[in-house]
């Protein structure tokens, strides 16, 4: 072995035991820094005989290379090894709480409204509104319920001592109706009275001096009206039963039409729909059977309806002679308790967190109809 | 309305089950809402005698019975009525029975030492009457062991429909009998026929013997009386009638255009034959006396409201008149009213007696002693009687009729079907029907095309089908041209036109038979169906939840006391708690009562908000509704945690940035809005502000509660509250979906540091605006990144440090550039007293 053999051999240890990045730098140094002992030796090549050069000068440069190419690796190996020990005593106990991000959420009337919203769209109704201090005309009077109407006992009014600029009595809405006169009114009006097809859905807040179990003096309503020329109570049936299978999402739900009376439709029909038990719970749809004892499956009722009075018609400025349609209303909140289990209806007015929590939506559960109104998206 | 499955048989000849009734009833508009059968509560009670009455050994006034109903049992029972003697036949209860009239169920017992098993029953406790005094004496022949039920023929199933104000003819049982007879449920038998059912009935039950004895008069019998023209529906009856009838008349045309009446003389009073008792019983009618339970009978019959006086207690004659003002009438229900000159009265001599068609008085009513009776059947106008009824605030069953209107053409048939059950009932003599006025009885038509049945009704019946269905309902059809002229019955004043004629033929027909029909598919598919202010609406209901706020539905309503703070233009006449009186101005008083109740409930933190309206009155008087987004946030904004120790609450900026978050959703640049005071009172006035997006468009107000208002509001701790006025933002003109095109710019943005010496009420707000006003060709941002008091920074005086952002278009800054746009920053805060740091 030669003297320079054993010169790299003596750094190659060296540089394999050194502990720290300094301690190697100083072996850099004394081996293959400007003047490390093999620097030196490549200084003296110069002097030598080219013979002599040619077998040593591959020597030295070698054991400059080899030398060089170890202290990188264990430099490397050394900066690893401090990382490693850095990121160790970096360890956090991930399984500590993170901060809080509150999500709020959405009342199930709010999320209800646009459900009717989106199927309705879909069937090409647009939304219209209407205040809900209204006057006692298209409350009621414009809805062929004058004053002395019987039906007008019945609707638990709250007045108002004023009167506005054409001496109406003012009052809390009663229903969602008058927004039928105020769109027809509308239309006759930009039409100069010619007239022109309407399809609106009106929903909203509605108020009746009625307060128990199953009332409260505050509620929500949605009203559908259609007019156009040859509108039938055909098209009110398959309307009302597209609207309740999409709002309930199934289809193996029936709908009863019963004759009865509201002074604003003629003919009129109130609307049950079939509904089954199951575990004690009424579930719109099915076979209108009860599966646990107890109650029974039947139908109850969801809506009122009728084609539209031609008085009403008239009455808005429009010819009876030429439109006619239908119209239909419907509680909002009812809808709700109906399709997601709720059982108190005050609960709805009352503002309590925890309920909001449990029955709520999430704010980015918007319904559409291609996830399914209620977002769990199509069945498998 | 209520009615048995017998009375209804009065006047429906059928083999319906009473299910198929039933069910056709709701079919045909004539809603179920219940159906019992007081028999069923009877069925364990059973027709018994007492074999042996022996005196109890340990009380007086006990006895100790033995009793056969027929079972084979020796039933022992201790019985304190005085009339339970050996050999009485009465109604006997085993133990177990539910007895209705005491409420309780009978048990096997010891009384003084006895055992008695069962009971023998009063009236009472069977709720036949109140009587009390002694248990069931029934007529010795009445067959032991038969089970009461059936002995008393209780077994009458009731039942109970709700009817439409429009179906006035269905006030009556034979109306109802009529619109089922019309559907194919058996045929509607004619009015003399069931009248005289009627008087058959009252001949069962009540002796002639008796009649006869009081009222020699008519000895000659009864059936000779009255002669039923049972063929025909028209003459029905041919009364004796002895002497002219009563003076009465109208002399208030509009309110009660007429006035038939009758007297009939030598009656005698008292309880009504068991049938009609048991009839009204059964619907929850109380039997007062023979002769008001007749005319009920005949208004629940009929529907045609009459009403008896006792002529011992008119002073002159009846006229119908209008009340004056101020006159008072003691009414039957044991109330006086005060009436008005709108309103139409019975009178006499002495003054008003009754509320015409609404309720009788009790002055002039007939009662046991009455002798001389006056039946009075008038034709009430329908408005004039909801009117007074609304204003009295007094309803009663003739009002409801009167209301919906009676058939005008049924006065003097009702009079006599009234006066023949009086002969009948209570004896006596009639007079001659004095007919003063007339009722409005003039024929009325509409024009009806047969094919309005399938283009409004959407189902197609034919021609035949149509004219036999309007026909069993009484219409008259004329088909001799393709528009038939349709006569519709005097009872049926609700039908004015062809949408009348389709209903009743489709209701009929049944609506089971409408197919449903699609809705033609619109043109305009892509339109929007919502308003450019409901989809905002929407998107901020979203950004408020989705910020962590939870979303309410609160009152519209709050208490005058809680619109104290608020204000309130619109206060109802007739709230149903003074709580909820006030239309709101506001949506924070409903959301800090939702507030309060949570914090009560335990919650620690209550982020809440509403979208609703706020209500006011517009100058013309209408309402002005202005559609709002409130927040209230109480609490702990975060909880303690491992990381500081500590909860943190809210403070005001947490409702600014609240707010902004949701501006900021509706589109508007809250950079550029300005900061304003004039919040409102309720609000702390030094932490709370407004943003504008001009000196006077006002988009929200926010800030922490006036300690005032929360005291008012309960709830401990610091609240921060936010509104936001939809109707004031701005909402997108162009319905462009194209955006302008977009250039990055191709140089660095630069950022410099600026440090100002302010006076510490100098708003912060001012100064950036100012700086971001300095050069604007220059400057995109500025942003506060400290703010300093304390060392060296003099006292009232605060630091103000400032990062801006400066953009280069063309190229970069030089030197000269920099010093230039820093002048002008300088220059621009110094203008506000702000001072930059050496």
């Amino acid at each position: 072995m030669s003297d320079i053999e054993n010169i790299q051999n003596d750094y190659l240890a060296k540089v394999e035991a050194a502990a720290d990045i300094e301690s190697l730098d100083a072996i850099r140094v004394d081996a293959i820094g400007k003047k490390g002992e093999i620097s030196l030796l490549l200084k003296i090549l110069g002097k030598m005989t080219p013979e002599e050069r040619n077998v040593q000068g591959p020597i030295i440069n070698g054991a400059r290379t080899m030398i060089a190419d170890a202290i990188a690796a264990r430099k490397e190996a050394l900066e690893t090894a401090a990382l490693n020990e850095r990121l160790a005593s970096e360890w956090l106990d991930m399984s500590l709480p993170a901060p809080q991000s509150h999500s709020g959420s959405i009342h199930p009337v709010s999320q209800v409204m646009d459900e009717l919203t989106e199927i309705f769209a879909d069937l090409g109704f647009a939304v219209a509104q209407g205040p809900e201090v209204e006057d006692d005309w298209r409350n009621f009077t414009a809805l062929n319920i004058p004053e002395t109407h019987p039906a007008r006992a019945m609707h638990d009014t709250f007045y108002f001592p004023d009167k506005d600029a054409q001496e109406r009595e003012m009052l809390l809405r009663t229903h969602t109706s008058p927004v039928q006169i105020r769109t027809m009114m509308e239309v006759a009006k930009r039409t100069e009275g010619k007239g022109e097809p309407i399809r609106i859905i009106a929903p909203g807040r509605t108020y009746r001096s009625d307060s128990d179990a199953t009332h409260t003096p505050m509620f929500h309503q949605v009203e559908g009206l259609v007019i156009d020329k040859a509108i039938h109570m055909g098209h009110l049936k398959w309307t009302l039963e597209t609207f309740v299978r999409a709002f309930f999402e199934r289809d193996d739900i029936e709908l009863r039409l019963r004759p009865s009376y509201f002074p604003f439709t003629e003919p009129s029909a109130e609307v049950d729909v079939g509904f089954s038990v199951d575990k004690g719970k009424r579930i719109i749809g099915g076979d209108r059977q009860g599966k646990e004892g107890g109650e029974n499956g039947g139908w109850m009722e969801i809506l009122g309806s009728g084609m539209v009075n031609p008085k009403v018609i008239e009455n808005c400025g429009l010819d009876p002679n030429e439109w006619q349609g239908f119209a239909f209303g419907c509680g909002i909140d009812r809808l709700a308790m109906l399709k997601y289990g709720m059982d108190d209806l005050r609960a709805f007015f009352d503002g309590d967190l925890r309920w909001a929590r449990h029955y709520g939506f999430d704010a980015h559960d918007v319904p559409t109809l291609s996830g399914g109104l209620s977002g769990k998206g199509a069945a498998a | 309305m209520k009615f048995t499955l017998s009375w209804l048989k009065e006047h429906l000849e059928t083999d319906a089950s009473l299910s198929e009734i039933t069910e056709k009833l709701t079919a045909i508009g004539l809603e179920l809402e219940g159906i019992e059968n007081p028999a069923d509560a009877m069925r364990p009670f059973t027709v018994a005698k007492i074999i042996s009455a022996q005196q109890h050994p340990n009380a007086d006034k006990l006895r100790l019975l033995s009793v056969d109903d027929g079972s084979g049992n020796d039933w022992q029972v201790v019985c304190g009525a005085p009339n339970a003697a050996e050999g009485l036949v009465g109604v006997f209860a085993p133990p177990g029975t539910y007895v209705p009239g005491a409420d309780f169920t009978i048990k096997a017992t010891k009384i003084r030492d006895v055992e008695s098993v069962g009971m023998m029953c009063s009236e009472k406790e069977l709720e036949i009457s109140d009587e009390h005094d002694g248990i069931i004496a029934l007529p010795d022949d009445a067959p032991i062991g038969m089970s009461y039920a059936d002995y008393a023929q209780l077994d009458d199933p009731v039942i109970d429909v709700s009817v439409t104000p429009n179906k006035q003819d269905c006030m009556g049982v034979r109306g109802i009998a009529r619109d089922l007879a019309a559907s194919g449920i058996g045929t509607l038998k004619p009015l003399a026929l069931a009248t005289a059912n009627l008087l058959s009935n009252t001949v069962r039950v009540e002796p002639v013997e008796t009649r006869n004895a009081q009222d020699p008069s008519t000895s000659s019998g009864r059936t000779d009386v009255i002669v039923i023209n049972s063929d025909s529906d028209s003459e029905i009856f041919n009364i004796p009638r002895f002497g002219n009838g009563p003076d009465v008349r109208s002399e208030d045309s509009e309110g009660a255009p007429a006035f038939y009446a009758t007297t009939v003389k030598g009656v005698k009073n008292g309880p009504s034959p068991t049938w009609m008792q048991q009839r009204l019983r059964a619907i929850g009618q109380n039997p007062i006396s023979a002769l008001v339970d007749i005319t009920n009978y005949v208004m629940l019959d009929h529907g045609r409201p009459l009403h008896v006086y006792d002529m011992a207690k008119i002073s002159g004659n009846l006229v119908a008149r209008k009340a004056k003002t101020g006159e008072e009438v003691l009414a039957l229900n044991g109330k006086t009213y005060a009436l008005d000159d709108s309103m139409t009265v019975i009178a006499d001599d002495d003054g008003a007696h009754d509320i015409g068609g609404i309720m009788g008085g009790e002055k002039t009513g007939a009662g046991d002693d009455t002798v001389d009776v006056l039946i009075e059947c008038a034709y009430f106008t329908p408005e004039s009687i909801a009117k007074t009824g609304q204003k009295l605030m007094l309803t009663s069953d003739a009002r409801q009729r009167f209301e919906r209107g009676v058939d005008p053409a049924f006065l003097a048939d009702g009079l006599d079907i009234a006066t023949a059950l009086v002969l009948e009932i209570c004896g006596g003599q009639a007079s001659e029907m004095t007919k003063a006025g007339a009722a409005p009885t003039q024929e009325r038509s509409v024009t009806y095309r047969p094919d309005h049945c399938s283009t409004l009704g959407g189902v197609d019946v034919d021609s035949a089908e149509q004219v036999q269905i309007l026909e069993a309902l009484g219409f008259g059809v004329d088909q001799t041209s393709d528009i038939w002229t349709i006569t519709v019955p005097t009872w049926r004043r609700d039908i004015v036109g062809s949408a009348d004629i389709v209903e009743e033929i489709i209701r009929i027909k049944g609506l089971d038979t409408i197919a449903p029909v699609a809705l033609p598919k619109s043109v305009t598919v892509a339109a929007a169906t919502a308003t450019p202010v409901q989809v905002l609406e929407r998107k901020l209901r979203r950004t408020a939840a989705a910020s962590g706020l939870n979303e309410t539905i609160n009152w519209s309503f709050i208490s005058e006391k809680e619109a104290a703070h608020f204000g309130g233009d619109w206060v109802l006449a007739n709230p149903i708690s003074e709580d909820l009186k006030v239309m709101r101005t506001s949506l924070l008083p409903g959301l800090l009562s939702a507030t309060k109740r949570n914090i009560g409930r335990g919650a620690s933190s209550v982020r809440l908000f509403e979208i609703g309206r706020r209500y006011f009155k517009a100058k013309d008087g209408s309402s002005d509704e202005k559609l709002t987004l409130g927040i209230v946030l109480s609490g702990d904004k975060t909880a303690r945690d491992w990381q500081s120790g500590k909860s943190s609450n809210f403070n005001p900026y947490d409702a600014k940035s609240a707010v902004q978050t949701i501006l900021s959703a509706a589109g508007v640049d809250v950079s550029r809005l300005m900061v304003m005071g004039d919040a409102g009172a309720h609000y702390h006035p030094g932490q709370s502000a407004t943003l504008r997006l001009g000196p006077k468009n006002i988009l929200a107000a926010f800030g922490a509660l006036h300690p005032t208002a929360q005291k008012a509001f309960g709830i401990k701790g610091d609240v921060m509250a936010a509104e936001i006025y939809l109707d004031s933002i701005p909402l997108p003109k162009s319905r462009a979906t194209m955006r302008s095109s977009y250039a990055p710019p191709s140089l660095q943005s630069v950022k410099r540091d600026f440090a100002f010496l302010l006076d510490e009420m100098t708003e912060a707000g001012k100064i950036i605006n100012a700086i971001r006003g300095a050069d604007k060709a220059n400057i995109t941002d500025a942003r506060i990144f400290d703010r300093f008091a304390g060392e060296g920074v003099p006292d009232g005086n605060i630091s103000l440090a400032v990062e801006v952002k400066l953009q280069p278009r063309d190229a970069s800054f030089t030197d000269e550039d920099l010093v230039a746009i820093s002048d002008k920053i300088i220059v621009s805060a110094a203008k506000l007293g702000a001072e930059l740091r050496g």
